[in-house]
């Protein structure tokens, strides 16, 4: 009787589970369908692919096809997860039917506050290095801009560095500097403020300078003729044109270091501070995956991959206009 | 007078942040520097290069097997990440939403990314080892291959392949000899992006095969541990990791005159 009961359970699990998936995947038509509708995506050109030969036709379905293969392949993984962390166990069978018995264990588990905590130094460690790194980003680029070309030549390739040097040797030697001067820089926060605003502002400045470098230089002149000091001049004429710079720059950094987990890792110290990435290694790695950490990684998917595609969107229908 | 006086105050807004590069970038890469020639006791010594080139700690062998996991992964995800965007450039180009699905994984923590493939490999019986390690090496480096390709692809000028055409090559050889060299710089920069951050990584091995499979990104972080504690050692590993970096940026600086490709990113 029981065995009956619970394989009917695990079928039930299933059932529910397909049927999830059929509505996330209807949702994603219908998004789809709507991004069409008000001009974000291209209408493709039906008519065009049928008049062509077959042979194009054919090739057009293969390339197609790969696309797809790669894609699933891609997104695979992150699929399995979000569907499986409505199981309540992390092996990845609908044996105990569909609950919420993950998403529960966010708040109840032993994980919980060491979880919680990591989620604020994650949140302010990001806001504080992008806040900052866009800050200092914004006005260097504008010197940057107006230094002489051998300095600026120099300023741009140590700017370079941060941005293609292997992550581990640039958190290697920001760990073995902050140490060699451990009585300026305290451990925790300090350290890991200064090392993520050092490799996110080369972002920034790459950002931004682009944008400076279309600018018309007699705006700025124009503005000094009328009357205004530079620091006006700069604040109403250069600001607002290098805005979207800025803007992108802004959100780069964000990501860059909500995403960090090398230089973190290296540089947190010992005084407890874990972001969400080191805490997800400290506790993950070694133990098999708990459900626990469905449930996050599931809501981690989701928000970080609404945000992006939000922000990409935009981006995509103002340069549209 | 006046032009003179907002030019340096312009440039002033510079000095800051040139001295953060200093601080903050350039001086602890010379603190690394210094560190590969000193001893335990803070004297000079060439021992430590001497114990890395000699293989005593096993360094050289370490690097030896991660530069053929890298080029062996290099070349997965070109084999793969090639043809995934040429098709893109050649059918999806105006449809920048499905391109960005494929660059978008890349933003998403590869701990989680690593762990999840980890998981899946565990529920389906999959023995942890060489395999598995190169499928999550592929897995996380993919989008970085996809999309310097897909930019410089896209960028290419389409009346050179109509050129090619009308001089009467047929598809293979538009291929061979228009489509591909144009593109070279975008695979130059996508084997940069794949190969660096694939052997100076740490953790994706270490997932990923139950701490069995070492690479050269955990040599560097197990001698700079708190157990460990050779610095020494260390400090040489991540000069040769620096001057692999530094020789990679240099081929793709000649390869590559326009700063596109990277700026992309």
């Amino acid at each position: 009787m029981t065995d009956l009961l619970s394989l009917s359970r695990a079928a039930y699990g299933w059932i529910i589970a397909a049927m999830v998936l059929v509505i996330a995947a209807e949702i994603c038509v219908i998004v789809w369908l709507l991004l069409r509708r008000f001009g974000v995506l291209p209408r493709q050109n039906r008519s065009e692919l049928k008049r062509s030969k077959p042979s194009k036709r054919l090739a057009r379905i293969f390339a197609d096809g790969y696309l797809g293969l790669v894609l699933a392949c891609l997104y695979l993984p992150i699929f399995l997860i979000i569907v499986f962390s409505f199981s309540g166990g992390s092996r990845f069978t609908f044996d105990n039917g569909f609950n919420f018995d993950s998403y529960k264990a966010l708040f109840d588990s032993e994980q919980s506050a060491g979880l919680l905590s990591a989620l604020k130094y994650t949140a302010i460690l990001a806001a504080s290095a992008s806040v900052i790194s866009t800050i200092l980003g914004a006005f260097s680029t504008i010197g940057i801009y107006a230094l002489g070309r051998r300095m600026k030549k120099i300023t741009l390739t140590v700017n370079q560095l941060p941005m293609i040097n292997s992550e581990v040797v640039m958190a290697v030697s920001l760990m073995v500097f902050f140490a060699a001067f451990s009585k300026i820089f305290p451990q925790g926060m300090t350290r890991l403020i200064i090392s993520h605003v050092a490799f996110c502002t080369p972002y920034v400045v790459l950002s931004i300078l682009p944008r400076l470098q279309r600018m018309d230089p007699n705006m700025y002149e124009a503005a000094l003729d009328l009357g205004a000091n530079p620091f006006t001049a700069m604040i109403k004429v250069v600001f607002p044109y290098i805005m979207p710079g800025i803007v992108s720059g802004f959100a780069m950094a964000f990501t860059l270091s909500l995403d960090d987990f090398i230089i973190t890792q290296f540089n947190k110290g010992d005084t407890g501070i874990e972001t969400l990435s080191t805490y997800i290694y400290e506790d993950a790695r070694v133990k098999s995956l708990e459900p626990f950490w469905f449930a996050v990684f599931s809501i981690f998917f989701v928000v970080m991959f609404t945000l992006l595609l939000v922000m990409n969107i935009k981006r995509t229908q103002k340069e549209a206009k | 007078m006046k032009k003179f006086k907002f030019r340096f105050s312009r440039r002033a807004f510079a000095y800051p942040y040139m001295i953060f590069l200093l601080l903050f970038v350039v001086v602890p890469l010379v603190i690394i520097l210094i560190n590969a020639f000193l001893d335990d006791n803070s004297k000079f010594t060439f021992a430590n290069f001497a114990e890395f080139f000699s293989d005593a700690g096993g360094g050289l062998t370490v690097l030896g097997n991660s530069l053929i996991i890298g080029l062996v992964t290099t070349l997965i995800c070109l084999v793969i990440g090639y043809p995934c965007a040429y098709f893109l450039a050649k059918y999806h180009a105006s449809n920048r939403v499905f391109v960005l699905l494929f660059i978008l994984p890349m933003w998403v923590n590869f701990l989680i990314r690593t762990l999840s493939t980890k998981a899946i490999f565990m529920a389906l019986d999959v023995k942890l080892g060489m395999g598995t390690v190169l499928f999550g090496m592929v897995y996380n480096y993919l989008p970085y291959m996809i999309l310097p390709l897909h930019t410089t692809l896209v960028s290419i000028d389409h009346s050179y392949i109509e050129a090619a055409e009308d001089l009467g090559a047929d598809k293979m050889t538009v291929f061979l000899r228009t489509i591909l060299p144009l593109s070279m710089p975008g695979v130059v920069s996508g084997i940069t992006m794949t190969f660096i951050p694939a052997i100076s990584t740490f953790a994706i091995s270490e997932i990923l095969s139950s701490s069995k499979i070492f690479l050269f990104g955990d040599a560097i972080n197990m001698h700079f541990s708190k157990t460990t504690n050779s610095f020494g050692v260390g400090s040489v590993m991540s000069l040769v990791m620096l001057v692999l970096v530094i020789v990679a940026n240099v081929i793709v600086n000649l390869t590559s005159k326009d700063e596109e490709v990277k700026s992309t990113l």
